[in-house]
């Protein structure tokens, strides 16, 4: 009976969060140009999808940005967190008090705060405003997922390396990185996501002739999207979807300890 | 690992894209067009418009972050109890839908809670009484518990898997009933996830401008759309920034809570 | 999640060679032109980018206040910008506009009808700053199925039978110039009784109000969600061909007549790439081609008498005769006090 209930719960939480999602795939199928009416099946804007040169940069533009954002917070960030962890208390709460201000900041107060910046500094806007800013909202959730895996590791392990004859850098990448990748791993995932779905900060930070997905959406919501944007969020839920049945099916060969766990599954 | 010099690169970072900018926003804020000191600009908030948005916001994020709580909870109960098939069911619920843009997710909403929208459809199909809650503040309420919903369930899940086991076994054995290790064992040890939760949610509803404009039809005027026309439509970037920095109070008001409710500064946000 | 990485930054590599692969060759430099969304058609920007070997960045705004702040902040270098006539005013008292050499726009001098210039000096007195790409009015567009009375008054928006069936814009000026005509005001009035009067009306009827959307009221009106909206006669084309129970009217009060004109900010990377991309866009084919994609009414003579489809060539609503109709007005910029009193007003409207 409990169960039961458990089930149904979850179901209607699903439901909830997959209704608008599954709304759009149908959408995606409408043969008519406009959301408001069902104009019957089709296939065709899968196809012209394919020969749409502005979606099809958005995509890439947004995917770069995704990539090089992450991996530059990830360096950025996983350094941080080391030099965090080893900090006095008073220190480490000040620096962390910072690090709060991205995530938990109005987005559109980060947004507009940089776009002031980036004019005082005459930067034209456009791939490289939006990167840096995206790196800048992206840190926070890298040391925030590195920081707990270093608590949990034993200081003496890395000393015990440098007794032994390690240089501190050899020390690094055979003692600590080993020991916190899941959660540099589970910080890259969760700056990646992040970035991609971001769009109040892109909105105020972006240039001419730069769109990313969440941009060109906004501007065509007010026109009123192009069918093709249905699909290629189509394909990539469905692709997304696929890859972590994957890798969920295949049999784990490390053996994690719950907490080591716990954290990937959060990201 | 005590090198001090390894947070040089991020104390830079930081100072550049967050401390600089954010004494920007000040600095608009407390001065005029002219750029003489004024505080004209913070004093706004109180004049009849700019309170009522501030008030709406801050009632319409407090219902969301309640709302949010009473699902949130008993989910992460559930799901903390599941053992190993959670690992894909969490990953499944929460993360996969972020990969569908946020716009278009939340523009779903439209399709669906429209007067001849997919759900009014369906129930006028079924013979039941039509539901017409777009472009009113429940349409906002919803749009927001549907964003930010994940940011509740991490937090709270996170904190009820670190409960030992032993301690809710050790509360049964001296006699405790199901509720009663809830509420004397359970519910405290969870609490620092929930307080988390609370700002994670509290401060993107309290100043979220597309979702009001997406669901609310523009008819429903919140503090952030407010800062958002300042700067992009009426172009006064001192009055927008004077408004962000009366926000920032409520942000900063937020983040001492949470500090002071995760006291070895570890951050339990995510 | 390892191979999950692994796979996702195969594709991403997949990805970037296609990026590089795809590089143009740009012999002749490029030009950035900042536009309304969907106010062009595609084809003929690839079709500039292959006769003139000039790669044209393209970038869309939703509003002109929105516009307006990024050209001022000279952040972003555009070559080309297509505001609405009160916006052109602004940008020229503030000095932001470059003056155009209509020696290297031939076909602007040539297919421009002489009236839309005459209409311009509204704003550009000597004609010197800008060139007309597209113009209209602003009415109601209703559902005739959906209406019981004669809808031909901005007084119908404020009629309760049609309650939680209206659609108003979601900009100021145009919001407070269906109020002032309503109250028999000018729409560029400064005095702020009249508008007070404004305000007072736009609040009496925000309950009655379903959404105050921009190009929204397209899609809500094709699919039958709303019986009145306030739309620019542009759109009424596109929505009568989707949904034939729409009909487009210009209320007897008067209306805005509008023009949205191409204009090159002041220091402009590629003035001659500008000028060469504004003397394509008057050229009649192609002003013909932009026509029937995005139904706005040319200024283009030449074009409009290319037009095949009768019905649409002497369509009232695409080319009405401007005589005809009372009380029309175009927007003129009110200097930075009344901006501030309108936004204030309109705020105050919102927060109701």
């Amino acid at each position: 009976m409990k169960k039961i209930l458990h089930r149904t719960y979850i179901f209607l939480i699903i439901l909830f969060l997959y209704a608008p999602i599954a709304t759009l795939i149908v959408l995606s199928f409408n043969a008519s140009k406009t959301r408001a009416k069902w104009g019957g099946f089709t296939l065709k804007w899968y196809q012209s999808l394919f020969q749409n040169e502005v979606i099809l940069e958005a995509l890439y533009t947004t995917l770069l940005i995704a990539l090089l954002s992450a991996l530059t917070a990830t360096f950025i960030g996983t350094i941080a967190a080391i030099a965090i962890n080893g900090m006095k208390k008073r220190n480490r709460a000040f620096l962390m008090a910072i690090t709060n201000i991205p995530m938990l900041n109005a987005e559109i107060v980060t947004g507009i705060s940089l776009m002031l910046l980036f004019i005082s500094l005459g930067m034209r806007f456009g791939f490289t405003t939006v990167l840096l800013a995206h790196i800048t909202f992206n840190i926070p959730y890298v040391i925030l997922s590195v920081l707990p895996r270093l608590k949990q590791m034993n200081p003496s392990t890395y000393e015990a390396a440098l007794d032994l004859g390690a240089s501190p850098l050899h020390a690094f990448f055979k003692v600590i990185l080993p020991d916190i990748f899941p959660g540099v791993l589970s910080g890259f995932l969760m700056a990646f996501t992040m970035s991609l779905d971001d769009f109040i900060i892109t909105h105020f930070t972006k240039g001419p002739g730069l769109d990313t997905l969440s941009t060109k959406i906004y501007t065509e919501v007010k026109k009123g999207i192009k069918p093709e944007m249905y699909s290629l969020s189509a394909l990539i839920f469905i692709t997304v979807l696929i890859l972590l049945l994957l890798v969920n099916r295949t049999p784990k060969d490390r053996k994690n300890t719950t907490l080591s766990r716990q954290e990937e599954i959060v990201l | 690992m005590n090198k001090k010099w390894l947070s040089f690169p991020y104390i830079l970072w930081a100072a550049g894209f967050i401390i600089i900018p954010l004494a920007m926003v000040f600095y608009y804020g407390f001065t005029d067009r002219s750029g003489s000191f004024t505080l004209e600009n913070i004093l706004a908030i109180l004049s009849p418009e700019h309170r009522k948005a501030l008030f709406l916001a801050l009632l319409l994020s407090f219902i969301s972050t309640a709302i949010c709580i009473l699902l949130a909870y008993p989910l992460s109960m559930i799901l903390a109890q599941m053992g190993n098939a959670r690992n894909s069911f969490l990953v499944l619920i929460f993360i996969l839908p972020m990969w569908m843009n946020f716009l278009l997710r939340t523009l779903a909403w439209q399709t669906l809670l429209e007067k001849n929208g997919v759900i009014n459809s369906v129930l006028h199909f079924l013979h039941l009484p039509g539901i017409s809650i777009i472009n009113t503040p429940a349409a906002i309420i919803l749009g927001m518990v549907y964003n930010f919903l994940p940011f509740m369930v991490l937090p709270i899940y996170n904190s009820l898997l670190k409960i030992d086991p032993n301690v809710i076994n050790a509360a049964r054995d001296l006699g405790a009933n199901g509720f009663q290790t809830f509420l004397k064992v359970t519910l405290p040890l969870s609490l620092p996830g929930v307080i988390s939760g609370i700002t994670m949610v509290f401060v993107p509803a309290l100043t979220t401008f597309v979702i009001s404009t997406l669901l609310g039809g523009s008819k429903i005027l919140l503090i952030g759309n407010v800062i958002e026309q300042e700067f992009t439509q009426s172009g006064n970037w001192n009055l927008g920034s004077g408004l962000s920095v009366v926000l920032m109070i409520f942000i900063v008001i937020s983040i001492i809570f949470s500090t002071l409710s995760d006291q070895d500064g570890e951050g339990t946000a995510i | 999640m390892k191979k999950l990485i692994i796979t996702a930054l195969l594709g991403f590599s997949i990805l970037s060679l296609w990026g590089c692969a795809n590089g143009q060759d740009t012999p002749n430099g490029e030009v950035v032109v900042y536009n309304w969304g969907e106010y062009i058609d595609p084809d003929v920007l690839t079709q500039f980018e292959e006769e003139t070997g000039i790669k044209v960045i393209y970038d869309e705004f939703e509003t002109n206040e929105i516009m307006y702040p990024k050209i001022e902040a000279g952040a972003s270098d555009y070559d080309v910008v297509c505001p609405s006539d009160y916006m052109i005013q602004k940008m020229m008292e503030n000095d932001l506009l470059e003056e155009i050499n209509f020696d290297n726009i031939p076909n602007a001098v040539q297919n421009i009808g002489e009236q839309y210039y005459e209409q311009s000096k509204s704003f550009d007195p000597e004609n010197k700053y800008s060139v007309p790409y597209c113009w209209g009015t602003v009415g109601i567009l209703y559902n005739k199925t959906m209406v019981t009375s004669e809808i031909d008054s901005w007084a119908d928006l404020w009629d309760p039978q049609y309650a939680d069936s209206i659609l108003m814009q979601d900009s100021v000026r145009d919001s407070f110039m269906v109020a002032l005509k309503l109250n028999g005001y000018s729409m560029n009035s400064t005095d702020s009784a009249e508008l007070e009067a404004a305000k007072k009306s736009l609040i009496e009827q925000k309950p009655i109000v379903q959404a105050y959307v921009i190009d929204q009221v397209r899609d809500k009106m094709i699919g039958n969600e709303a019986a009145l909206g306030v739309i620019y006669s542009g759109e009424a084309i596109f929505t009568q061909r989707e949904n034939p129970d729409l009909e487009y009217v210009i209320p007897k009060e008067g209306t805005n007549v509008w023009i949205d004109s191409w204009v090159i900010p002041k220091g402009s990377k590629n003035k001659e790439n500008a000028e060469k991309f504004i003397d394509f866009m008057c050229r009649e084919d192609i002003a013909l081609k932009n026509f029937e994609y995005i139904t706005y009414s040319t200024p283009n003579e030449a074009a409009q008498a290319l037009i095949e489809d009768e019905e649409i060539k002497n369509s009232p609503i695409a080319f009405p005769v401007l005589s005809d109709y009372e009380n029309l007005e175009t927007f003129e910029y009110l200097g930075t006090d009344a901006d501030e009193l309108y936004n204030q007003l309109w705020k105050e409207v919102k927060s109701e």
